[in-house]
């Protein structure tokens, strides 16, 4: 019998033949948190006594949830992180406006195919899209792996999902995750992991396979994984060992050819709707970036149908790069200019009011379409506030006129 | 044995209801409890007693790693949480912070809001008034961590410990 690839990831890390349902400590290859997670680790690092940690070099932070805080205490809490980055000697450390953790880790190149990989976010999942094992735990099990450079796992199933077909104009890898997303429920996958293939995967974008592995989470999953290949490799700018799945025994098939742009409606991000359903919705704000969707692909495909039109006067639209060197080809490229000149906010890079902290909060009763991947109630801010989730081509096209858009009209 | 008085909740109680990420960023950490479940009812901290049980449907605690969401829950006094199902890192940062959380299966029916349950850990049973449910045991080690009181007094008691006698050697 073969093995996923998740479990052979597993098995030669630990230099033994592992499958689904066994309990293991794994070494962690690297760890990474946020200013968010950072405070919680420190604290648990203090009570377990550790003076030093297991290998500083293992160890990524990001600032990217407050950015800049917007308070004297998230102004403190990001001091105290500071310090300790300093007093550890973590070379890995970014401060304010560097990006998004999950955006800036791989950018950099800190991790490669083939490798365990475990976050204090719970979208650390996204990193799967890169031929790794990555998953998200709480701010305790960082700090034990801080200490000890291990942790302990239990081997996941994987479910594995085909994607036949090719995706039509207008539609991207978000409209395909919320198709999933609705299809497998939102605890369908829990404890699993879920891995993206077929001809549809093969041929995306990097970032559009990182679109799709962020919101493995939604579903209950551990981590999303995607086979690495050349595309892989040339965005991390480094080499891996690349793992191949040959045996599922939970297969999802899909054919994405006749796709068309879907909308997962407040409450639920499994409550997902074809866009025609859910059309002339009137909206307050549309937001364009997280890390789902703040990637340059993301703007470019925005500016595309932003290019000469106008925000519709009853909506804001908020626009964030996901890094700051998606920021910097955003800009080069022009697309900033598009975004002005429509009428469009630019905020701060970093996580923006994808949690609904700051930088574009809701107000009572206030509807958002946005990029990003949860529609919980009050995450965006109000509890009497909405959210519509969509690909950035149906923001854009909703931006325009102020109620939720088929973005194919503007494709013609 | 835990016993206490349950309040009953749903499907799919996300994180950001049981503490909103606007509480986050705090340095006092004693206003987590004060929140708890807010999202869904604004009253709940104020009505909850040290002691009580919450219980609730599938994927309790899903969306983001935030461990606030189980502090809050803890330090509200909440004793125990019985659940059809649990979202994965809520899972983890509950044994980990040594909340009890416990999977059972058919607990949504068979018990009403106000109802005084009891919790027995080491056979993982649950006694209801309309009978007794059995529980999907904790692996072994699992146990250890939840029985030390959380990671942290774990890694305290077992691993520093080995890690100090392997320098010695
Ligand atoms: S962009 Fe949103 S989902 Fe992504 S890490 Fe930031 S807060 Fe979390």
């Amino acid at each position: 019998m073969g093995s996923t690839a998740v479990e052979k990831i597993i098995s030669k890390s630990l230099g033994q033949k592992v499958s689904a349902g066994d309990f293991v400590e794994v070494p962690v290859d690297f760890a990474y948190f946020h200013d968010g997670t950072g405070p919680l680790i420190i604290d648990a690092l203090n009570e377990m006594g550790v003076k030093r940690i297991f290998d500083p070099e293992m160890v990524g932070i990001v600032f990217d949830h407050s950015v800049p805080p917007y308070s004297d205490q998230a102004a403190t809490l990001q001091a105290k992180v500071r310090r300790f980055a300093r007093e550890q000697r973590i070379t890995k450390f970014h401060d304010l406006g560097e990006g998004i953790c999950h955006q800036v880790i791989p950018e950099k190149g800190y991790v490669g195919p083939g490798m365990i990989v475990v976050g204090a976010d719970s979208h650390s999942c996204t990193l799967g899209a890169f031929g790794l094992f990555s998953t998200g735990m709480g701010a305790t099990d960082l700090a034990y792996i801080l200490a000890t450079g291990k942790t302990w796992l239990k081997v996941p199933e994987t479910l594995y999902v085909k994607c036949d077909g090719h995706l039509s104009r207008g539609v991207s890898s978000k409209d395909l995750i919320l198709e999933i997303v609705r299809i497998v429920g939102t605890d369908g996958a829990t404890y699993k992991a879920l891995e993206f293939a077929g001809e549809a995967v093969k041929s995306m974008s990097q970032s559009s396979r990182m679109t799709m592995a962020n919101m493995a989470v939604e579903m209950g999953a551990k981590t999303g994984f995607i086979e690495a290949d050349e595309k892989t490799i040339e965005f991390l700018g480094r080499k891996g060992e690349i793992f191949r799945t040959d045996y599922v025994d939970e297969s999802l098939d899909l054919d994405v050819s006749s796709l068309e742009p879907k909308v997962a409606c407040p409450g639920s991000v499994s409550n997902v709707k074809s866009v025609s359903e859910v059309e002339g919705q009137p909206i307050d704000q549309a937001f364009l970036g997280s890390c789902t969707n703040g990637r340059y692909e993301d703007l470019f495909e925005a500016a595309k149908i932003l290019k000469g039109k106008k925000v519709h006067r009853d909506t804001r639209l908020i626009v964030i790069p996901a890094s700051k060197s998606t920021y910097i080809k955003a800009h080069r490229e022009g697309l900033i200019d598009i975004f002005l000149e429509a009428g469009a906010i630019i905020g701060v890079v970093g996580c923006g009011p994808c949690l609904g902290v700051h930088m574009g909060v809701l107000g009572e009763n206030e509807v958002c379409v946005s990029t990003s991947n949860r529609n919980f109630i009050g995450r965006m801010g109000a509890r009497s506030s909405s959210v519509y989730l969509a690909s950035p081509q149906t923001v854009a096209a909703s931006a325009i006129e102020g109620r939720i858009a088929d973005p194919r009209r503007y494709l013609q | 044995m835990i016993k206490g008085k349950v309040w009953k909740f749903g499907d799919d109680i996300d994180t950001d209801v049981i503490i909103p990420a606007k509480y986050l960023r705090s340095v006092d950490k004693s206003i987590w409890p004060k929140h708890v479940l807010e999202g869904l009812d604004p009253s709940f901290s104020s009505k909850v007693r040290p002691g009580d049980i919450i219980v609730a449907g599938k994927n309790f605690g899903c969306g983001s790693s935030r461990e606030q969401a189980v502090l809050a829950i803890k330090w509200a006094g909440i004793s125990a949480v019985v659940a059809e199902s649990f979202a994965r890192i809520f899972f983890r940062n509950g044994i980990n912070n040594g909340l009890p959380l416990i999977e059972c299966h058919g607990i949504s029916g068979a018990v009403d809001e106000g109802d005084v349950i009891e919790i027995d850990l080491d056979k993982g049973e649950v006694y209801t008034k309309r009978g007794t449910l059995k529980t999907s045991p904790l692996p072994v080690f699992l146990q250890e961590i939840l029985k030390s009181g959380g990671l942290v007094e774990y890694y305290k008691k077992k691993v520093s410990h080995d890690l100090e006698r392997n320098q010695d050697r």
